[in-house]
């Protein structure tokens, strides 16, 4: 019955070309503006770290003086140095890290590249395994060599490839700012996108190139980027002067294997908090929050505003779009009144019309959908060709592709419901009768 | 024409009829929301900077390591930078207007307010209103002996020494109006911590901040006389005259090299190019829209034409009934077109409520002024004509049939 039913509706199709092929641009139209907005939503509104996001948390505390304070307020985004390390040797978490961006000069030992500068990541020694960074060659520091200011540097598989042409490089040197540091482990390809731990650097196809101690860095005075925020008489430092104790300007993550523990390093936060209020540097009440990844990104607002405006206004489209396939199946089915008519009179039933019409709107649905499917991969090239940062990550991915054709077919049958039941409302009779 | 005969056809078509009423509707209601959005965009890339725009360059440099006395270097580099032929003015500075990269201070009109007035941004360098061109609307410049060494003033805050701590400010003529409305600004004080408090000397006309994200808080800017050593943040501005400006960036680039062969170049670029990279994704976004429009304004015009098109076919033996009957064929026409107007009309009418509504939500979720009037006129007229020629097609075929149909059985 099935291949009768598509038999039908293809030659239905096929003697009105014109209206046809209206339907199925209409619909592809649609279809693909709509995928291509929600494709870059998806990709910018992802997961960085799939599997391991969930057991990651970032921890605030409220260090700021006692002016314009309100008990509503979020305390501040970052951690000042003070209480960074403070938190950091507690060691109340599965792993914990406090770290900041920075850029750092580099001078190749081969003379034929000059010097050039690299985004920097100065973190202490639980990152990479915190994060799940995977390895090509050796591996991070330790603690130990963190807390000892060991000149030592983890590279981006990017600056292997330019500098050593890909070979292990684990065991040489290389000069920064003037420094030799030991290269002790190179990073296979990794960029977690959004770049979570630190939005104030760059939120979307960031990746550091060189990963230094943070007590390195602090002892060598390497220059920093991203954002401080200071109050009171706090002064923001400059490249070589650091952030004075009114700053915040570091990221501080931890690993809490189970949500018991959350909850428990949530209490460990307040009791902090009160203990620094008893000490007399904070001023404010214990104002704490404990957020892990996606619910980070969330509150951070890191979808850019105009990415959900344009997938708002593509669903628009869509709507129109199927509004318009709405009106012209109604016509093209109402004008087969006196065929429907008469196979009603031969005994077809009000169910096997309506299943006849919408196989022919699934067929609609299904080509409009491949229309759609090439429309939404030309759209996404055209974002790609745009300059924001995010771009070059739109690309289609499998989910996406069967989103799409669900999409198209579910929307397109919708759209087929309301003219196929009008159309089976017919009376046979009738439509003998005038003929 | 009379209107009543076509209500009455309508009115046995209603479900179609109301399909393409809501199709009129939407696109009516997206139409009028993206070209005010356009609009928006449009005005925002045309957001003035204050300053010489075409005459500027904009220069960073990074030592790969630090130079022992960094205010001796930029002494040095000003000095090499000014030797350049064509070079007409220099200046140092922590930002430019519209460069992102950004530094701002909590304004306070008393040292013990608890809430700050609001958020500004603070420009810092030598040479500065010279070079970028600000005019200076009252009061004066900032002089030589006014200007104090970044660290300096750092360590002076941190001691509460305020000898170190500078002293005087510029403000821009929209900061001084929203901090003292109607007032005489010069000689008040402005606290950007409660120990720096700094006079007002001079007000500027315009100058715009790096971060202008909210076009209302766009000119919040002061220019205070901290000295800056020279360090990878820090930018060399040059101004020269527009056509110089290549040649100059090239010549300044090696006068800099010379200084210092080993220094990297982190950037390079005029002030034509600082605008284009600021305002980037507002050129995409107002490009996105045109093409929405346009495919929506295709879509709905083809909508229109299938519809009339299958009506004309529907009703061709009433049509050949009314042409027998003595109907021009400018009646049947004037007919389809006017029963296109008026379901345009109706489409508009809802279209207009919903754009309303479209815009209160964009307003409560991205920040939007009100959709100013002009635009519901604007969309009604330009959905009248796209209805009016999209129905042209068919209601010339209609027109066609010749009277003899009413007499031919189908």
């Amino acid at each position: 019955m099935f291949i009768y039913y598509l038999d039908l509706a293809l030659r239905s199709l096929r003697r009105n070309k014109a209206l046809t092929a209206l339907m199925v641009l209409a619909i592809a139209l649609g279809i693909g503006a709509s995928m291509t907005t929600l494709t870059v939503l998806h990709v910018l509104s992802g997961d960085p770290l799939p599997g391991k996001s969930a057991q990651l948390y970032y921890p605030q505390v409220d260090p700021q003086d006692i002016k314009g304070m309100s008990p509503s307020k979020e305390p501040p985004d970052q951690v000042t140095l003070i209480d960074g390390l403070n938190l950091l040797h507690a060691v109340r978490a599965d792993h914990q890290a406090l770290m900041a961006g920075g850029s750092v000069p580099l001078q190749p030992e081969q003379s034929s590249l000059d010097p050039f500068y690299v985004d920097a990541r100065y973190t202490t020694a639980d990152f990479f395994v915190m994060f799940d960074a995977p390895f090509l060659y050796g591996r991070g520091w330790t603690e130990a060599d963190g807390d000892a200011k060991a000149r030592q540097v983890v590279i981006a598989k990017a600056l292997n490839d330019k500098l050593f042409a890909g070979e292990n490089s684990v065991g040489r040197t290389l000069r920064m700012a003037g420094t030799s540091f030991r290269i002790v482990g190179v990073l296979d390809s990794w960029q977690p996108n959004p770049h979570f731990y630190d939005l104030n650097t760059g939120s979307y196809a960031y990746s550091e190139q060189v990963f230094v101690p943070l007590q390195t860095m602090l002892d060598l005075h390497l220059s920093r980027s991203g954002s401080n925020d200071c109050w009171g008489n706090g002064g923001g430092g400059t490249d070589n002067i650091l952030p004075s104790d009114e700053c915040v300007w570091l990221q501080f993550w931890v690993q809490l294997d189970s949500p018991a523990k959350a909850v428990a390093y949530k209490e460990f936060l307040t009791h902090y908090s009160q203990d620094q209020k008893t000490l007399g540097r904070f001023q404010r009440a214990p104002n704490v929050r404990l957020r892990n990844v996606m619910q980070w990104l969330d509150y951070q607002m890191v979808v850019p505003d105009d990415v959900r405006l344009q997938n708002g206004l593509a669903f628009g489209f869509l709507l129109v779009c199927l509004v318009n396939t709405v009106g012209l199946m109604l016509a093209k089915f109402m004008r087969r009144a006196a065929e429907l008519g008469v196979r009603r009179a031969l005994g077809a039933s009000r169910r096997a019309l309506f299943a006849q019409l919408l196989i022919e709107s699934g067929v609609v649905g299904l080509v409009g959908g491949c229309g759609g499917l090439l429309l939404a991969m030309f759209g996404l090239w055209l974002v790609r060709q745009r300059p924001s940062d995010y771009a070059a990550l739109a690309h289609l991915d499998l989910s996406m592709l069967f989103i799409t054709f669900v999409l198209a077919v579910c929307a397109t049958l919708l759209a087929g419901l309301l003219p196929a039941w009008r159309a089976c409302q017919i009376a046979p009779a009738l439509q003998l009768k005038s003929n | 024409m009379d209107i009543l005969p076509i209500l009455s056809t309508l009115r046995r078509h209603k479900l179609t009829s109301w399909l393409l009423i809501l199709e009129i509707a939407l696109t009516c209601a997206i139409v009028c929301n993206a070209v005010f959005l356009i609009g928006q965009r449009l005005q925002r890339m045309d957001m003035p900077s204050g300053v010489a725009e075409h005459e500027l360059l904009q220069i960073q440099v990074a030592d790969v390591t630090s130079p022992s006395n960094p205010y001796a270097r930029l002494a040095e580099d000003m000095a090499a930078l000014r030797q350049v032929p064509g070079v007409l003015s220099v200046a140092s500075s922590n930002e430019v207007p519209f460069g992102n990269s950004s530094s701002n201070g909590n304004i306070r009109l008393d040292p013990a307010q608890p809430e700050r007035t609001l958020n500004a941004t603070t420009y810092f360098g030598e040479n500065l209103v010279q070079t970028l061109g600000p005019r200076l609307v009252s009061g004066r410049d900032l002089q030589s002996d006014d200007f104090v060494d970044v660290e300096a003033a750092l360590k002076g805050l941190s001691t509460g020494d305020s000898k170190s701590l500078p002293h005087v400010t510029l403000i821009t003529q929209t900061l001084a109006e929203r901090l003292w409305p109607g007032q005489n600004p010069l000689g008040r004080i402005i606290y950007l911590t409660p120990t720096v408090g700094l006079r007002v000397v001079g007000v500027l006309d315009s100058l715009a901040r790096p971060n202008a994200y909210d076009q209302a808080k766009a000119q919040y800017s002061m220019v205070v006389p901290l000295r800056m050593g020279a360090d990878k943040d820090l930018s060399y501005l040059i101004r020269a005259r527009p056509e110089d400006r290549a040649n100059v960036l090239a010549a300044a680039l090696v006068a800099l090299k010379k200084v210092d062969p080993q220094r990297v170049v982190t950037m390079q670029r005029s002030f034509d190019e600082v605008r284009r990279k600021f305002f980037q994704d507002d050129r995409a976004m107002a490009g996105m829209l045109v093409g929405v429009i346009v495919a929506l304004l295709i879509v709905t015009a083809l909508g229109i034409v299938g519809l009339a098109s299958f009506w004309v076919a529907q009703r061709r033996r009433t049509i050949g009934v009314r042409r027998a009957l003595g109907a021009t064929r400018g009646n049947i026409l004037h007919y389809f077109q006017t029963e296109n107007f008026v379901l345009a009309t109706f489409g508009i009418a809802l279209g207009m409520v919903l754009a309303y509504g479209v815009n209160l939500f964009l307003m409560s979720h991205y920040e939007l002024p009100r959709l100013p009037g002009i635009y519901f006129p604007v969309g009604a007229v330009l959905l009248w004509l796209i209805g009016q020629l999209a129905v042209l097609g068919p209601a010339l075929r209609a027109a066609a049939v010749p009277p003899v149909v009413a007499t031919r059985s189908v």
